[in-house]
């Protein structure tokens, strides 16, 4: 992982206007990943879309942390579904056209 | 376009409080919010009517204004006309541009790049939405889409146009791309709201199964059928690969089973220009089958021969 790719914490809570603590809690909840490198925590690149989004819902909507991680597990099985369904439609497109 | 009763929108009737408003916009948009409901566009543009709706009615000044004219909101423009001809001060920014009736949309009118709906824009003005510190701004929603390949496909650089949304795009696919890899085409999802960045597109790769040909890594692996003769005599053979013909020397006494590696003649690794993995070819002897008189007979000199030889 380049380092480039790398957010420091505290830069994202300047540019959110965000609590570090709310950032130590999504890491402690796995739903986002911190990386420490010599004692700083950072926060990759590829995650600032799912950050945003625990900000959007926490902030916005008053979703507590409990919520963030049951929304995060509901999340993912209805993205499964949706694929498993987009994937069973064009299967059955494939048998409806021969 | 038509009246948009926000009031209804929120569930709420005209003597709802503050608290009221607050309470039953929380509510709806945690229920349609874009973030809770991927891929949903019915939920964004339900979210974007209880947004537009919140955005009147939590405001005193656009509530006043809504609460005055009603469904007479058309009788507002001229009266606002009438005010700014007399050189008083317009009311709260709205009515700045030019309107026309284009007829009954309904509520299920479209809704510009900010998220807000015509009626909106005519009783508020373009720009009515709240600054950027108080109006939400939210990134469209992501859209997922699967992409079927061929593994042939797979195995070269080419480019597809997909459609998405009317949309056609056209996306270059490098070689070697994996079963089940996503790649993500940022800004071509759904359309932000109040002016929010457009979401992604995610696309799938599903590599469909070969007759041929079975891929494992970069590695590729096929079968090759032998002919019991070039399998005890040696001779050889020309493989099949996905560049062309390749001829292959088969040793006597090749037996059934025996693979061999050809370096280089696999899968191209993916981003990765020049470099692929081997292709794996197992040899399956085939035992003539139908054979003739005199084929028998021969093939019984050949067994009493092995016989005393041993």
């Amino acid at each position: 992982m380049s380092e480039k790719h790398l957010i420091p914490a505290e830069e994202c809570c300047t540019s959110y206007n965000i609590d570090i603590r709310f950032i130590h809690s999504l890491g402690e909840l796995e739903l986002i990943e911190i990386t420490v490198q010599e004692e700083r925590e950072f926060i990759n690149e590829s995650q600032l879309n799912e950050l945003e989004k625990y900000i959007r819902l926490h902030y916005e909507l008053d979703i507590n942390m409990a919520g963030l991680e049951a929304i995060s597990h509901l999340l993912k099985r209805v993205t499964g579904m949706q694929q498993q369904m987009a994937h069973l439609q064009s299967k059955l497109r494939l048998y409806e056209r021969m | 376009m038509a009246f948009i009763d926000y009031y209804k929108v929120l569930g709420l009737d005209k003597n709802a409080s503050d608290a009221d408003i607050k309470k039953a916009y929380r509510k709806l948009a945690r229920q349609y919010h874009p973030d809770l409901n991927p891929n949903d566009a019915s939920a964004n543009k339900t979210f974007q009517q209880v947004n537009e709706a919140n955005e009147v009615l939590s405001d005193p000044d656009k509530r006043k204004k809504y609460d005055q004219y009603g469904e007479h909101w058309k009788d507002a423009e001229a009266y606002e006309r009438a005010k700014q001809s007399q050189g008083q001060q317009a009311y709260g920014g709205g009515f700045g541009n030019e309107y026309q009736y284009a007829g009954n949309e309904g509520f299920s009118g479209s809704f510009n790049e900010e998220g807000f709906s015509d009626f909106f824009e005519s009783m508020f003005g373009k720009g009515g939405g709240r600054s950027s510190t108080t109006s939400r701004k939210y990134k469209g929603h992501d859209y997922d889409a699967e992409l079927h390949l061929s593994l042939r496909n797979a195995y070269t650089t080419h480019q597809q146009t997909l459609t998405v949304n009317g949309k056609n795009i056209r996306i270059t696919i490098p070689a070697g791309v994996e079963n089940g890899q996503k790649i993500r085409l940022k800004g071509y999802g759904g359309e932000g709201v109040n002016g929010g960045p457009k979401g992604d597109l995610y696309i799938t790769f599903v590599i469909e199964e070969d007759p041929v040909f079975k891929r494992h890594g970069n590695d590729l692996y096929t079968t090759h059928d032998l002919d019991l003769y070039t399998a005890v005599l040696g001779g050889e053979v020309m493989i099949d690969t996905f560049d062309g013909k390749v001829k292959l020397k088969v040793k006597p006494g090749t037996q059934n089973g025996t693979k061999v590696r050809l370096k280089g003649k696999g899968f191209p690794v993916y981003k990765k220009e020049g470099t692929s993995g081997d292709l794996i070819v197992s040899y399956h002897v085939l035992v003539p089958v139908d054979l003739t008189e005199e084929q028998k007979e021969l093939f019984r000199q050949l067994a009493k021969t092995t016989v005393q030889n041993k």
